[in-house]
Order: C-alpha cells, then sequence, then structure tokens
C-alpha cells in the first residue's frame, strides 16, 4: 500500500546572495521521483527566483533560473506565489517566468504551472500540508 | 572625506540597510550589492526609506549583482548610480574607511 502525501517546498530566499534556492530546485527535483503530491510555495524574497532575464556571468556564479521551466517535465505542476509578497516588492507576474506544464489527458496541451494566492490562501495552504520543507 | 557604507543583505529580510541608512552622516556612500540591490529598485515598501536618504548621501549598486538577479538599470530609483567591480574598488579607496552592514 503506497500513501500520498501532501509535500510542499516552501521558499522564502532570494537567489544567489545564499545556497537555499538552489538547494531547494535540487531536492524538489530529487523528490520529484517518488510520486506525491507536490507543491511548491514562493513568499517573501522567494518571488525573487523566479525573475525573468537573470544573467549571472558576472558574479561568476550559476544561473540555475532556466531549471524552473523544467519543472513541468517532472510532473511538478502546482507552482504558488504570494500576491502580498510581490506587491511588497513592486513585481507583477510579468516581471517572473511563465512556467507551464503538458497535460497528456488534454494532447498535451500546455497549461500554466503559476497561481498567485493571497496571505490567507497561502496559510491554508500551508495548513493542509502533510510534509514542510522549508528552504 | 567620509566613509563608504555596504550592504549586501535584502531589505526585506534584515535590517541592515534601516540601519545603514540611520547611522550614515551626510556626504557619505552607500554601496548596495549582492541581495542588497533589492534595496534600489523602485517601488517597493522600501524605496521611499531610500529616496529620502538620498538627500544626504550618494547610493550606488553594483550592475553586476543587479544583473544576475534579472533587473535592469530602467527599474532603479532614479539618481542611484551603476558601478562595476571596478568602481567598488574606487569608491573603497577614496572613502576615509569602508564600514560593511552584514
Amino acid at each position: 500500500m503506497s500513501s500520498i502525501k501532501k509535500f510542499l517546498y516552501l521558499n522564502r530566499k532570494a537567489p544567489y546572495g545564499t545556497i537555499y534556492a538552489w538547494e531547494s530546485l535540487e531536492v524538489v527535483l530529487i523528490g520529484a521521483a517518488f510520486d506525491q503530491d507536490v507543491s511548491l510555495a514562493f513568499v517573501d524574497d522567494g518571488v525573487y527566483q523566479l525573475t525573468k532575464g537573470q544573467e549571472t556571468a558576472g558574479i561568476g556564479m550559476k544561473n540555475f533560473s532556466p531549471t524552473y521551466s523544467a519543472l513541468g517535465d517532472y510532473d511538478v505542476k502546482k507552482i504558488f506565489i504570494e500576491k502580498e509578497s510581490l506587491e511588497a516588492r513592486g513585481l507583477t507576474l510579468d516581471d517572473l517566468q511563465h512556467l507551464t506544464w503538458e497535460d497528456e489527458d488534454d494532447d498535451y496541451a500546455e497549461k500554466d504551472s503559476i497561481r498567485v494566492l493571497s496571505r490567507q490562501e497561502m496559510a491554508a495552504l500551508m495548513d493542509e500540508s502533510d510534509v514542510v520543507f522549508s528552504f | 572625506m567620509s566613509n563608504l557604507h555596504t550592504v549586501n543583505k535584502s531589505p526585506f529580510e534584515k535590517n541592515a540597510l534601516s540601519s545603514c541608512l540611520e547611522h550614515a552622516t551626510d556626504g557619505a556612500s552607500v554601496l548596495l550589492f549582492e541581495d542588497g540591490i533589492y534595496a534600489a529598485l523602485r517601488g517597493t515598501e522600501v524605496a521611499d526609506k531610500v529616496e529620502r536618504a538620498m538627500g544626504a548621501v550618494k547610493v550606488f549598486v553594483l550592475g553586476e549583482d543587479l544583473k544576475a538577479r534579472g533587473f535592469g538599470e530602467d527599474r532603479l530609483i532614479s539618481g542611484i548610480s551603476v558601478v562595476d567591480y571596478a568602481g567598488f574598488v574606487d569608491l573603497a579607496a577614496e572613502a576615509d574607511a569602508v564600514q560593511a552592514w552584514l
């Protein structure tokens, strides 16, 4: 008997300044192999992980931002971004990568992975999770 | 002559920027780098604080860190100057002392 648990990966750090964002992405990609119900949440400075147009040649670090677009291929298709966190930082969805997944039950139609949640909805998502990984 | 203050922490996560701006004296320079660059962007919750400080201090941002994080110079609070690593060195060399807000 297998039991499917709700996994939440909670991302609260900006990329590059610390290793948290990159480590989270690694753990999500590894964890994707285990057939659980996976959600990614981006709150606080975590929303900066998904900004478009990151170019890291000048700081001599690996640009891992293109990897987020591979999440759909790993069946990670529930990505939640907190509205209040975006607004505090003067950002809109247009500043972020557009992440999608292909629905094989619907002729491989491309569907949006990202949903913007209010802080209250984000709190509810956290409450209903069985396992939370914090980064 | 005066000090160069450097801030490398996000203003949304740490109070390094606030404390820096409250302690920097008139004529000082403040360089925002690494996650500190988020304080240089327009339209954020901390932008007012930075704009008010700019009457007394000069604010610089490290271009390489701005670019790495996906932002262009068009997103900066007006009046903030972009420097590269060599410019960072020049600012440090010209200053009486460098004070890092870690």
